[in-house]
């Protein structure tokens, strides 16, 4: 019976690396679900946000904004989420692909970029790819809070309202369906026009202390509230594209013990034959 | 029947009040605020403490927020509540220790990357011993 030692260690070990995607993927499944609420909380109060800036921008203040004027781009800023974990398909891979044909669009055009990172996917990434990473994060788990991106969106705020980068944008990949996980960059600044369609009845605000003070505020919150957005729903993606990558991994698994308990069995069986044929030949012999 | 307004108190993390509600009371920036229905449009900055809302038939309801800004419109209220008590050095506080991270990754190598570059490596060698042995078989 040779090989069949062999090939029942193989099945083995084959089978605990099952249970171990298979845990995963369970695990993934219940995570996913809360990272999915969490996007849905965070929803209200970008909206509410969003509203009160349009009405504002649109209002009859006399006041501009940096952030709210367009200006000639010399210098992109990119804040890129990615995942801190692996073994998510090709959920990251994508991302970066994506972000790497829009930085090779833009150095055509002879324009520089500037990063800000969130995930050790996107550091490892930035690491290898180059590029003048102003601020990293990572580790902010399966939870995140809106305190673990604050340090790197003032990163970038800052560069630029001190003109060192004349747009914002943020890259993470948007929670379409469990099935499906698109990376998607987003303006952040200068604020896309869209996003600040008026209301159809607008009404002067009384601004306490000033509408210079509100506005800076709400937008420095709104720009946070945007890229936190993205973290949470980045975190569902990773969820989903983990979940899909274990099952794939489980029945992979499957399929190859199946395969691996056929050989196992033939192996066996010609043993057996062998050894029957080995007794009546001798005995014939006699 | 007491004359209601809805209220909206979102936090960027939570929806943490929706609700019709009689009377809300507030520490805005520059003082004290009562809010009622019919209140005036007004946009004002809140400092931390007690947000105190009257529902609808009468039941009194205390939320704590850590600042943010309040908006009053006709029909409906909203409060944009702050995560977290902010400040403005603690705020350049967290950007320097982004920058720094950023340094520190960018010049150490990250365990991350590490584990990649020794996965190459070590494949690198399984293949040169499988090349060797089977040189010797021959």
């Amino acid at each position: 019976m040779a090989g069949a030692k062999e090939i029942k260690s193989k099945i083995g070990s084959i089978n605990n690396t099952r249970k171990i995607t298979s845990a995963m993927e369970k695990v993934a499944v219940s995570k996913m679900r809360r990272a999915q609420e969490r996007v849905a909380h965070s929803r209200p109060y970008a909206e509410a946000m969003r509203k009160v800036i349009g009405n504002i921008a649109n209002g009859t203040i006399e006041y501009r904004h940096p952030f709210l004027t367009e200006r000639d781009v010399k210098t992109v800023g990119y804040i890129v989420i990615s995942t801190d974990r692996g073994l998510c398909g090709g959920l990251n891979t994508n991302e970066f692909k994506r972000v790497s044909q829009d930085l090779k669009a833009w150095k055509d055009k002879g324009v520089k970029a500037e990063f800000a990172v969130i995930g050790n996917k996107a550091t490892a990434f930035f690491k290898r790819f180059g590029g003048k990473v102003l601020a990293q994060q990572s580790g902010s788990g399966d939870n995140p809070r809106l305190a673990d991106v604050i340090g790197s969106v003032r990163v970038m705020l800052n560069a630029y309202s001190e003109g060192k980068i004349d747009r914002l944008y943020v890259v993470y990949n948007k929670f379409v369906n469990t099935m499906k996980q698109e990376p998607v960059i987003e303006q952040l600044l200068p604020l896309p026009k869209a996003e600040l369609s008026a209301r159809k009845h607008s009404w002067d605000y009384i601004y306490e202390p000033d509408p210079k003070v509100i506005l800076d505020q709400l937008l420095d919150r709104f720009i946070e509230s945007q890229v936190y957005q993205g973290v949470v729903e980045n975190a569902a993606s990773e969820q989903a594209a983990r979940m899909v990558a274990m099952k794939a991994a489980t029945d992979n698994a499957g399929s190859l013990m199946d395969e691996l308990k056929l050989v196992y069995n033939k192996a066996r069986q010609a043993a057996i034959t062998q050894e029957l044929s080995e007794i009546v030949g001798g005995a014939a012999a006699v | 029947m007491a004359m209601t307004v809805q209220l909206d108190v979102v936090s960027a993390e939570e929806r943490i009040f929706s609700g019709l509600v009689e009377s809300i009371q507030v520490t805005g920036s520059e003082g004290e605020l009562g809010i009622l229905p019919g209140h005036i449009p007004l946009l004002t900055g809140i400092k931390p403490g007690m947000v105190r809302i009257v529902k609808q038939f009468g039941e009194e309801h205390l939320i704590y927020v850590a600042g943010g800004v309040l908006e009053v419109q006709p029909h409906t209220v909203t409060v944009l509540a702050d995560v977290a008590i902010r400040a403005e050095d603690l705020d350049e506080q967290a950007a320097l220790a982004a920058q720094k991270k950023a340094q520190e990754a960018m010049q150490h190598a990250g365990a991350d990357f590490n584990y990649a570059e020794a996965a190459a490596q070590l494949a690198e060698a399984i293949a040169q011993l499988r090349l060797i042995q089977k040189l010797r078989k021959k």
